[in-house]
């Protein structure tokens, strides 16, 4: 994709230069096809692209200023990603007054160095103030630390724990050629192939699956749509759709991986039932060895010990975990210290379709808040002692006895 | 696979080559690898690419039975640059319009023959639209916000030194009022946000609504979108059937707009090869839809009326414009060319042609035969 420093006005040979005045059509002129860099700035200068953000609401609008945008809009990272394209969803969608989006995305690895002086008080502003110039993300895959991770089944209906994963070396999905995107397919299914035991699966192609197999893969709750959000259709996330999409999962149907939807993989790894230990243990394992099959082959995963896991959306990066359960409240979801109780355990309620729906009667959907400054291990244990926390309440205001907000759990 | 840290020099082009296997519109039908290969690695001075040109046709798969373009062009060059994609589809869109071609503009209202007369009872509405480009700017899919703001202050300044039956305001799209909202509304003159994946796609819709904005004058008979699909949309639309008197105020208000932009230097993009210059292959040429709304309800269902509309070189849409049903017998009759004929040659068969079908309709009404009125076709 062009960027927009690289473009030269072209005109007729005869380079007439009227005078630039304000507010008149004498500020138009016609340039020869040669014009130099510095030309190009005086006619196009940052100011006069920068967006319009007066009814915006979301991370990027917040942080971006003049001298930012001046600063940061002639640069491209290697695969000529550029600022403008970055911030390009958050200019589309100014967001809602209650609901902080974040507003850009990556294009790849590099985005988040050569843009760092956008994106890094971004980061900080959606982590929590996570500084990524002084901090260090902690990395831990070992679920074996995890303790008291079975839910009472009377309150809890499902487990899951997802996360994203990108391939160093090629771009992310609002930048990637389709070549690209196809070689993430062929990568990831590959190594998928290698899976062994109650890991061993199989994958289908969004273009290629059969209606049945379609239809089998939404009963089972696992089929993802191309995207309608223009959150994500305004980062050109769904450009091509659907070549090199596509589905992968266990026999045993509780190990799933997403394939070029929103980032280059979601792992996911779910059962019916309150068993969050084996749950994590099993997404641990099954990471491990995706990662172990695709370095065999001389790929890796972007990570580095700043942000963590390198994934499309910044709130995404460090951990990408979001771990959580669906879960029957009725009456603590009725009173006035759910949220407070909730804000102070670091997590958030969803509706049971995920992000943006509602809940259905008084099942909720629990999860983490924070992706990024705790590890994978941190975060998993942290929703399990939160969960069984607001389970206590609920039998608790059963039983017709009080209740207690909790101190808040300490952050980074 | 090998390791690969490191972006890879270039791959191959069969890699990058969309699946176009399902898809049914013009850029499918004419790319071929060879073509992808050949043009692959161009660019336009602005930095547009094939793989920019396609987006739109390869996200967009089509309709079994209406056939899209599928393509559109970033700037002038496009049409120059990818020639080996663009003119196949251009001859296949066109009716067979040859690269050697050369399209006549004719913009003398004086040379239509009447079109005063189209009965009222009949023609409800009657419509002339075109487009224009303004050169050295690159097109709605690939502008900057920078470009995007001058076209329009451009645009501004030229409108506003309009007078007499010309006069009228601006409105800029992000500032506009409720009030002025809902009256544009009512007026049917505003135009919304894209919805359309195939305008989203093509990147048309970025930066949404800076930079865009509606002019009228104040007769309302008289209007401009800015910034849309084209740099400008140009309307003369009124009332009943003075076909005549619409496309005299077309003809007269571009001419004025155009003199305007020329005495500083500026032009509309055109070429004697495919006319106007304008975003979507489907609108080079003339850029021409002038059209009435009119009820034909009879000769709707009467068997022959498509032949009929083929033979005289004329669509058919619903009263929502493109893609839409037509309500209560009421259709929009419309030219079905763009290019290789002038506006006016357009605009007559448009006249001649609604003329025909209104008298049908009136025998139809009579419970006579229209099969001696059937006509050749043109």
């Amino acid at each position: 994709m062009a960027s927009s420093f690289t473009r030269v006005i072209s005109g007729r040979n005869t380079a007439v230069m009227l005078a630039m005045g304000a507010g008149t059509l004498t500020s138009g002129y016609l340039l020869s096809d040669n014009m130099e860099a510095a030309e190009r700035r005086r006619l196009y200068p940052p100011s006069a692209d920068f967006p319009d953000l007066r009814k915006h609401n979301n991370c990027m609008a917040s942080a971006l200023t003049p001298g930012i945008y001046a600063r940061l809009s002639d640069k491209t990272t290697p695969n000529n990603w550029t600022l403008d394209q970055c911030i390009q969803t958050g200019v589309d969608n100014p967001g809602h007054p209650f609901i902080k989006t974040v507003g850009m995305v990556a294009g790849d690895e590099e985005t988040y160095e050569v843009f760092a002086e956008l994106f890094d008080p971004v980061i900080k502003d959606r982590h929590n103030g996570y500084d990524p110039r002084t901090m260090k993300h902690p990395t831990d895959l070992d679920a074996s630390k995890i303790t008291s991770g079975f839910f009472d089944e009377r309150y809890v209906l499902s487990s899951r724990v997802r996360t994203g994963r990108s391939i160093r070396g090629l771009s992310l999905p609002p930048a990637c050629t389709r070549s690209e995107r196809r070689e993430v397919e062929r990568v990831v299914v590959t190594a998928l192939a290698g899976l062994k035991g109650d890991l061993s699966g199989r994958y289908y192609s969004l273009g290629d699956m059969t209606e049945r197999e379609q239809q089998q893969l939404i009963d089972e709750h696992f089929l993802f749509d191309k995207p309608v959000s223009p959150l994500l259709t305004a980062a050109g996330m769904a450009r091509d759709w659907p070549d090199a999409r596509g589905i992968w999962h266990n026999n045993e149907k509780n190990f799933l991986i997403w394939i070029n939807e929103e980032d280059h993989t979601r792992v996911i790894s779910m059962e019916k039932g309150g068993n969050m230990k084996r749950v994590f243990e099993r997404f641990c394992r099954g990471l491990k060895q995706v990662e172990h099959l695709i370095q065999e082959r001389g790929w890796e995963f972007m990570w580095n010990e700043r942000l963590g896991y390198i994934l499309t959306c910044p709130s995404n990066l460090g951990t990408g975990l979001r771990a959580g359960v669906h879960i029957r409240l009725p009456l603590l979801s009725k009173d006035a210290r759910f949220k407070k109780i909730l804000d102070n355990l670091r997590l958030q309620k969803r509706g049971t379709g995920g992000v943006d729906t509602a809940a259905t009667g008084d099942t909720f959907d629990i999860s983490n808040l924070d992706r990024l400054g705790k590890s994978e291990v941190e975060l998993v244990q942290l929703v399990i002692d939160g969960v069984n926390y607001l389970i206590e309440c609920e039998k608790r205001l059963e039983r017709g006895q009080d209740i207690k907000i909790p101190s808040p759990v300490p952050q980074n | 696979c090998a390791k690969n840290t490191q972006p890879t020099g270039t791959p191959p082009f069969e890699e990058e080559f969309p699946d176009l296997s399902k898809h049914n519109n013009h850029m499918a039908k004419v790319l071929t690898k060879e073509i992808y290969g050949k043009l692959r690695d161009k660019q336009t001075p602005s930095g547009y690419t094939l793989d920019d040109v396609i987006q739109t046709g390869v996200d967009n798969p089509g309709h079994p039975f209406i056939m899209t373009v599928g393509c559109v062009a970033g700037d002038e060059e496009s049409y120059e640059v990818f020639k080996d994609l663009l003119d196949p589809v251009i001859s296949d869109r066109h009716g067979g319009y040859k690269p050697t071609d050369k399209h006549k503009t004719d913009l003398n209202h004086e040379n239509l023959k009447g079109g005063d007369d189209l009965d009222p009872n009949y023609v409800l509405s009657s419509r002339v639209r075109t487009g224009r480009s303004i050169k050295g700017f690159t097109l709605p899919p690939h502008n900057s916000r920078g470009e995007r703001r001058i076209i329009e202050r451009l645009s501004i300044e030229a409108l506003n030194s309009l007078d007499g039956e010309f006069k009228g305001k601006y409105y800029p799209l992000n500032t506009m009022t409720d009030a002025e909202q809902e009256q544009l509304i009512a007026d049917h003159f505003l135009f919304d946000k894209p919805v359309s994946p195939l305008l989203t796609c093509a990147g048309m819709a970025r930066d949404w609504p800076d930079g865009r904005g509606i002019w009228h004058n104040e007769n309302k008979t008289f209007l401009v979108w800015v910034n849309e699909e084209d740099h400008l949309r140009v309307i003369s639309m009124q009332k009943g059937g003075n076909m005549r008197e619409v496309f005299r105020r077309f003809c007269v208000g571009l001419q004025k707009i155009e003199e305007i932009f020329k005495k500083h230097n500026r032009g509309f993009m055109w070429n004697e090869h495919l006319g106007y210059i304008l975003t979507c292959p489907s609108n080079l040429g003339t850029g021409l839809r002038g059209g009435v709304h009119v009820k034909l309800s009879k000769l709707s269902t009467h068997p022959k009326f498509e032949e009929i509309l083929t033979r005289l070189r004329l669509q058919k849409r619903g009263t929502g414009g493109v893609d839409t049903a037509s309500v209560g017998g009421v259709f929009d009759i419309s030219n079905a060319d763009r290019l290789g004929s002038s506006e006016v040659e357009q605009v007559q068969l448009v006249v001649d042609g609604v003329k025909l079908m209104v008298e049908m309709e009136k025998k139809l009404e009579k419970g006579e035969s229209i099969d001696s009125m059937i006509p050749a076709q043109k």
